[in-house]
């Protein structure tokens, strides 16, 4: 099965080439059946991944090697783990679904459109995929690019502004990043990821390398403070940038936390500890306030995404097993979930042109299956047992539960605050009296948009009712994990 | 040493000064310009089959050891014959459009070639100093060479006077140094060096005067007064010229006269570049963002770059010397581009001046908006682009030489950079036309847009696959002591 790593990167990134080169030529319906085929055979190679990956090993499985850059001692070294498996699958498929119904919303250049999100989706496979720090870095930095021109072509009023801000943003970050790569690098002569966890580091370097990997990372997850790139490049989005962004993005960072920083610094990570804690919990509760007063429906999704950040960050850093698994299962769950939110969202706009809460009122009248669903990924998004939302907030919050009561306090707060500005939200827009005529007026889902609401609606649930869905994938590499970060690294 | 070994050594210089004077003698009886075109290009060829023909693992000398042959001199010398090669296609059709183009434009350049030919070849301060003379007088010429404008022989002035400034320094220092070790040549002067007599006070005044007479040339903070001035009122293949293959020359200036000549004041002249480094990326960054005239920016974009190269150097090691030679080969191909695609759009008779004339292209141009975005995230240092490699190597060099804040410092001020070279790539994709660009390819001629295309995919491609670049970087400087 060699090869098959490189095949699920680069397949979108080549067909994503190809459409720019030929869509010249061809009409606009056919550039999107052509591009929604191309997505579709994206999605298909990385199934394979799932059929052959085997749970029991802990290892990093399908890997490949080749020389790259001799002189540095670069390779181009691919494998795959427990960790990396999910988030390969979430990205290809929320990908394919973002192609598949950007029909509906994008008039102009669909053709670009959609090989953007080729392209883009390669790469960012290729990030998870990656075990070499400068390849890790080409794919995490080449990846601006794309969503850069996504923000800025098709984006709203202030696109100049959040496109420019949010690639500054990670780059500030990803620019410290690779200081700390060259530094690990001239300290054990490889570039490789596995070299450096068994580099042994002084706690001060330790500390040094994990706050350049923090800002780098704090910033795409993002922890407050660094969060307030999230909401402008949101609002600003078309619908399948905001998706892509909440659904894969975030997951960029809290993904790289587990496989840089974590195992590299772990003792910086216990020096640190309730500095991050601290940071997740003003996440979890500031955010969320903040999150109740929006009056964009966007923005609230948005700092609900924060919010919900937060709580992967605390589950991953309150440093034991319950907790990072619920971290992690949190990531998974709310790529569904906030892809679902950000879609129905988009179904909204795509109808009235109007993000702001104050101009709907009673959709459920003349959306019935719309408001269903609605209510349904509104209540995962709150925590509601039953649906993967509640997994993860559930296992993080019992983790937290072990390491100090007070922690576990501040953090099921958010079940009551997530709730607030979910069942508000839905009160508001959903229920009611019908608002105006253009409400009345409004039609129910298409059949691209009920197979995406329905698609990520059975996943959510799949999710909350078997967990073990995602955990038996991540037991093993997760322990290996948990192994590295509490072995002390100290000179 | 037989003549006809003299001969071997030097062929490359005695073709490029033959070709320079029949070129200057053809043009005035001949006006067929195309022709003396492919007579130029064509003793770029045969310099660079001679060149080449060098050894590259030994040092050759010549004429008394003023003339030297080695690793160094074989990399800068193919590089510029290939820039400039690059820069003759580039400008063609924009000086046939503005009347411009004759002899002496191809006359000037191979003189100014010779000129830059002779200080990477120089291994003794006179040699050096003449081949400077010959590059500037010709380089003070080519800027005015569109001497209807204003705006040209006013930046020709200044750059002559700011330039003999420059020279005076670098000549004033020559001579304090011939004053304390009685010699000239870079290799005695170095061994001489080591002699405990030597008054302190005057070596650190020649090592003063050196380092600022080769900054000026550089356009490295704080002077960097002419650079701006300069790129802006020159026509912009001149530009294109000034900004890329007498860059080489200023490199192997520096690394003969720091690294070979006053080696064992490296801790002294160590602290002074990294100072201008620091200084140049962070001046250059910062200024570059308030430019709204896109040859003005790119001017400030080339100050901050030499900062980088100055850090890279700054370490003293061969490392450090291995990232600057690959930074200096990158940046000029990457600034060939950028010239490129700026003749490109104005080869309809307007110029290309204003950041905001770019505004639309990427819906009426789709391909050149493409080659631009390249272009610039390879200026910016963005992967999968050759310029993040160039950056790369600078910062390894850095970290290695166990310089963190220096580090930090640099990849600081790229962000900074990051922010107008996307504000550039904003204007073309982002905004809506202001001007119809159509035109632009009709006007202009199919061989520069294809070299323009061959050129920004190798940003790319080369950045996919930067190994044998860093490779022959790594093995130029490794041999070069």
């Amino acid at each position: 099965m060699t090869g098959i790593l490189s095949l699920v990167i680069w397949t979108p990134i080549v067909l994503g080439l190809v459409l720019l080169l030929i869509q010249n030529k061809l009409s606009t319906t056919l550039t999107y059946r052509l591009g929604n085929f191309f997505g579709f055979i994206s999605f298909l190679v990385t199934l394979p991944l799932y059929i052959y990956f085997d749970k029991g090993f802990s290892g990093f499985q399908f890997q490949e090697m080749y020389p790259w850059i001799n002189h540095f001692s670069i390779n181009y070294h691919l494998g795959l783990d427990g960790i990396s498996l999910p988030l390969v699958l979430l990205t290809s498929f929320i990908s394919w679904l973002v192609i598949f119904i950007s029909s509906n919303s994008i008039q102009r250049a669909i053709g670009f459109y959609i090989s953007v999100f080729l392209i883009l989706s390669g790469l960012m496979i290729g990030v998870f995929l990656a075990l070499d720090a400068i390849l890790y870095y080409v794919f995490w930095e080449a990846m601006l690019i794309p969503m850069f021109l996504l923000i800025g072509i098709w984006g709203g009023p202030n696109r100049v502004y959040a496109s420019i801000k949010f690639f500054l943003y990670t780059v500030l970050g990803s620019l410290l990043m690779l200081v700390a790569f060259i530094y690990l690098y001239n300290q054990t002569a490889s570039f490789s990821i596995l070299d450096f966890y068994s580099k042994p580091l002084s706690l001060n370097i330790q500390v040094l390398i994990f706050l350049a990997f923090f800002m780098a990372f704090a910033v795409k997850i993002p922890m407050w403070p660094v969060h307030t790139w999230l909401p402008d490049a949101h609002v600003e989005a078309p619908t399948g940038g905001s998706v892509i962004l909440a659904a894969i993005m975030l997951k960029l960072g809290g993904y790289s936390f587990i496989r840089f920083a974590m195992p590299i610094s772990p003792d910086a990570l216990i020096f640190l500890k309730p500095f991050l804690i601290g940071l997740s919990l003003i996440a979890i509760v500031y955010i969320a306030l903040v999150a109740i007063v929006q009056t964009d429906m966007k923005k609230l999704i948005a700092y609900s995404s924060i919010s919900h950040m937060g709580f992967v960050t605390l589950g991953l850093f309150i440093l034991n097993p319950l907790g990072f698994e619920g971290g992690y299962v949190q990531m998974i769950s709310h790529g569904f979930i906030s892809a679902a939110l950000f879609f129905a969202i988009g179904v909204l706009y795509d109808r009235m042109h109007s993000r702001n809460i104050s101009d709907y009122r009673g959709v459920m009248n003349s959306m019935p299956i719309f408001g269903s669903f609605f209510v349904l990924f509104a209540m995962a998004n709150s925590g509601l047992p039953g649906t993967s939302g509640f997994v993860g907030e559930f296992l993080v919050i019992l983790g937290a539960m072990q390491d100090h009561f007070w922690i576990a306090f501040f953090a099921s707060l958010t079940l009551i605050f997530g709730a607030t500005y979910s069942l508000w939200l839905v009160k508001r827009i959903i229920f009611g009296e019908v608002k105006n005529k253009k409400i009345a007026a409004l039609k129910d889902l298409n059949g691209k948009e009920f197979f995406v609401m329905s698609v990520l609606a059975l996943m959510t649930l799949a999710i909350g009712i078997y967990p073990a869905l995602i955990t038996d994938i991540t037991n093993q590499s997760s322990q290996v994990m948990l192994g590295l970060i509490q072995q002390s690294k100290i000179l | 040493m037989t003549l006809s070994t003299l001969l071997t050594i030097a062929v490359p210089e005695i073709i490029i000064l033959i070709a320079a004077m029949s070129v200057l003698l053809l043009g005035v009886f001949y006006k067929n310009t195309t022709s003396l075109f492919g007579i130029t290009q064509l003793t770029l060829l045969i310099a660079a089959y001679f060149t080449a023909q060098l050894p590259i693992d030994v040092k050759l000398t010549a004429f008394n050891d003023m003339f030297i042959v080695d690793s160094l001199s074989m990399f800068l010398k193919l590089l510029s014959y290939f820039a400039l090669s690059l820069v003759l296609i580039y400008s063609r059709s924009f000086l046939q459009i503005r009347n411009l183009h004759n002899g002496e434009f191809y006359a000037l350049t191979l003189f100014a070639l010779l000129g830059i030919n002779l200080i990477i070849s120089s291994y003794h301060l006179l040699s050096l100093y003449m081949g400077l003379e010959l590059l500037s007088l010709s380089l003070y010429t080519l800027v005015a060479f569109d001497r209807n404008r204003p705006e040209a022989t006013e930046a020709a002035m200044k750059y002559f006077v700011l330039g003999a400034v420059a020279s005076g320094f670098l000549l004033y220092g020559f001579s304090m140094l011939y004053g304390i070790t009685g010699s000239l040549q870079i290799a005695e002067i170095s061994s001489k060096l080591t002699d405990a007599s030597i008054n302190p006070v005057v070596l650190s005044f020649a090592l003063v005067f050196v380092v600022v007479g080769i900054a000026f040339k550089f356009g490295a903070a704080p002077f960097q007064l002419w650079v701006p001035d300069v790129y802006q009122g020159a026509a912009t293949p001149i530009t294109m010229f000034i900004g890329s293959v007498p860059k080489f020359a200023s490199v192997a200036m520096l690394i003969r006269l720091l690294f070979q000549g006053l080696d064992h004041m490296v801790l002294d002249w160590q602290a002074m570049l990294l100072i201008m480094a620091i200084v140049s990326m962070l001046f250059g960054n910062i200024t570059a963002i308030a430019q709204t005239k896109i040859k003005r920016l790119l001017a400030y974009s080339a100050i901050s770059h030499v900062g980088f190269m100055f850090l890279g150097l700054a370490t003293g090691t061969i490392t450090g010397i291995a990232s600057a030679l690959m930074y200096i080969a990158v940046y000029v191909l990457m600034t060939l581009a950028s010239f490129g695609l700026i003749i490109h759009l104005s080869n309809q008779g307007k110029e290309l001046d204003q950041i905001t004339d770019l505004s639309g292209l990427g819906k009426q141009k789709p391909w050149l908006a493409f080659l631009l975005l390249l272009i610039f995230l390879s200026l910016a240092g963005i992967p999968p682009t050759i310029g993040f490699y160039a950056k790369f190597s600078i910062i390894q060099a850095t970290v290695q030489f166990g310089w963190i804040w220096p580090a930090i410092i640099a990849v600081m001020s790229a962000l900074i950079g990051i922010f107008y070279y996307l504000r550039i790539i904003k204007v073309a994709y982002f905004d809506e036309p202001v001007k119809n660009l159509d035109q632009v390819s009709k006007s202009s001629n199919n061989e520069l847009s294809v070299t323009l295309s061959i050129n920004t995919l190798a940003l790319l491609i080369i950045g996919l696959f930067p190994s044998s670049l860093m490779d022959i970087a790594t093995l130029t400087s490794a041999l070069i002591f």
